[in-house]
């Protein structure tokens, strides 16, 4: 597991054995690979792109090309254990209502996303008055599929408004984890775990 | 490519009726189909293809009428994503068809062919037909089973109806039920066939001519829905058929009325008319949500397959809507299902035709990761 990308392995590493998961927005199914082979997980998958769906369906997972969008609503209730949906939130229409689908069908949520209100962001927004080009938001402001741009604090803020509870939190630095309290400032990604409060 | 199997075709007789979704039992019926590679011991290898409306048995030998290779030889053979090497792959011509299994044209009781007096047919009956060969050939539960168009029909039909018989169900440009537009363009077909005066209420077989120029207005009418706009526009556009001006008259001016004309012609030397009415009459009926209360989920109940459908954007015979409708009930009723809408040009056609990234798909579903 030591190849995922950080959000992913500590998603990864904190997914019960043998869990049900569906990964939403699964990419190339890395992490699906990662818990069916190393956990044992029965694990679904959704993805926009086909010739990713294609690369999954050739890996042996199960995975339905589709939006978070629109196809959650085809899901039934609390239909797995997980519902997973990395690095992809920021790209959605309605990020609001994706993330009730995604604890409609999913007993908990993982939530992974790139943190707006990271230092270098904000530096770059300061200094330049200029859309940041970073490292983790690596597209200019015309072509970047991140339409719902959010930081950390926008995140816990709209869970709190929801009754949605935080059952884990990890912030992300490069591949370290930094402190809950500095992580507006310094966290560059955020994982999140949720469930019904 | 490798060297095309010439004859690989065998005849079943089932020993039993077959019951039929229309109440009546066909007796003395005969299955024809090919299998290619080889049975293990443990006899679970067994993928069956099933296939389309005006298709047959020789998914890789040479056709016996057109002697053109088989109509999946890109897809099916060692070493090819359905992979021979790897599989026993079986595929059956359909009760009701003309190329070998029993059907209007053959041979009833009274030593007449059937003609009109053949019972119709549905879907599920064609797979019931499947099933009794699987019986014969002592295969419990197939590695898979794959098919486009109608063939998708069939797989989605034995996955449900025949739960039990199979591990995974590839279903390629294909649908749970015939949208009303499909059934027009069927209704289309049939009219145009019944009224060909050569047609003879079906009794045509002892007159050493058929409804020739219906079967081929039907031909042309469901051609052209096999095909997309662009396509039609890339392939012929306005052009005119070897000549530079238009005649100002009804002979064939443009390219594409050549084409079509060509197609309707061509098939007719290979395929009885009646078949025709009484095949697209069965894909007519098809509705696995009906035959299953209404629920398209329920369809599913007791399957524990995994499955992957497959549509074309261009494919607008059965649009990815319908493709979606199934995966929604898979998903509905739990199970493993895959799900990809692929470019290609061909419309409902590019199933049969050069598309890699089905290819791709059709091996990684196949072959499970391994």
């Amino acid at each position: 597991m030591s190849l995922l990308r950080p959000d992913l392995a500590v998603i990864a590493a904190n997914v019960a054995p043998g869990a049900r998961v569906l990964d939403v927005g699964c990419g190339d199914g890395t992490l699906m690979q990662a818990l069916r082979d190393d956990k044992r997980c029965d694990a679904r998958g959704m993805e926009l792109d086909s010739s990713n769906v294609g690369l999954c369906v050739g890996k042996g997972l199960s995975v339905i090309q589709g939006d978070a969008d629109g196809d959650l609503a085809f899901y039934p209730d609390q239909s797995v254990d997980y519902a997973i949906l990395s690095q992809t939130l920021q790209t959605t229409m309605r990020p609001d209502l994706v993330l009730e689908e995604l604890l409609r069908i999913g007993r908990r949520a993982f939530v992974s996303f790139p943190n707006f209100a990271h230092w270098r962001v904000r530096l770059s927004l300061l200094w330049r008055g200029r859309m940041p080009v970073t490292r983790l938001l690596p597209v200019a402001w015309y072509e970047t599929p991140n339409i719902h741009h959010l930081t950390v604090n926008d995140f816990r803020e709209l869970v709190a408004s929801r009754g949605i509870a935080v059952e884990g939190a990890w912030f992300l630095s490069g591949d370290r984890q930094c402190s809950p309290a500095a992580a507006n400032f310094r966290a560059e990604h955020a994982v999140f775990l949720l469930a019904r409060g | 490519m490798s060297t095309p199997i010439t004859d690989a075709a065998q005849v079943l007789s089932l020993t039993r009726p077959l019951p039929l979704d229309g109440g009546q039992s066909l007796a003395d019926v005969r299955i024809a189909y090919e299998t290619h590679g080889t049975l293990n011991a443990a006899k679970d290898n067994a993928i069956l293809i099933c296939h389309a409306l005006t298709g047959d048995h020789h998914v890789v030998s040479n056709h016996p009428k057109t002697g053109k290779p088989g109509w999946w030889v890109r897809m099916v053979g060692p070493g090819k994503p359905i992979d021979t090497d790897r599989f026993f792959v079986i595929c059956a011509n359909v009760i009701g068809s003309c190329m070998g299994s029993t059907g209007p044209a053959s041979l009833a009781e009274d030593g007449k062919p059937w003609g009109m007096r053949f019972p119709v047919i549905t879907i599920r009956d064609m797979v019931r037909g499947h099933v009794a060969l699987l019986d014969a050939l002592g295969i419990e539960s197939l590695y898979a089973v794959v098919g486009g168009s109608m063939g998708g029909m069939q797989a989605l039909s034995l996955a449900a109806n025949f739960a039990d018989r199979t591990r995974a169900a590839l279903v390629i440009a294909s649908t749970a039920r015939h949208s009303a537009q499909n059934i027009a363009f069927h209704e289309v077909g049939r009219q145009s066939i019944m009224a060909d005066p050569e047609w003879r209420d079906g009794d045509y077989y002892d007159h050493g001519k058929g409804p020739e120029k219906g079967l081929s207005v039907a031909r042309m009418a469901a051609h052209i829905t096999y095909l997309s706009e662009a396509g039609l526009t890339e392939k012929f556009g306005r052009r005119l058929q070897d000549r530079e001006e238009k005649t100002f008259g009804f002979d064939a001016d443009f390219q594409i009325e050549s084409y079509l004309r060509y197609q309707g012609l061509a098939f007719t030397d290979r395929f009885d008319a009646n078949a025709y009415l009484y095949i697209t009459r069965a894909m007519d009926y098809f509705d696995l949500a009906e035959e299953h209360g209404g629920l398209l989920a329920n369809a599913f109940a007791k399957s524990k397959a995994r499955f992957c459908l497959v549509s074309f954007d261009t494919d607008w015979l059965y649009p990815t809507a319908d493709s979606r409708n199934v995966v929604h009930a898979l998903n509905a009723a739990g199970l493993p299902v895959s799900f990809v809408e692929l470019s290609a040009p061909f419309g409902h056609d590019s199933f049969l035709l050069d598309v890699p990234a089905l290819d791709r798909v059709v091996e990684g579903f196949l072959g499970e990761g391994r």
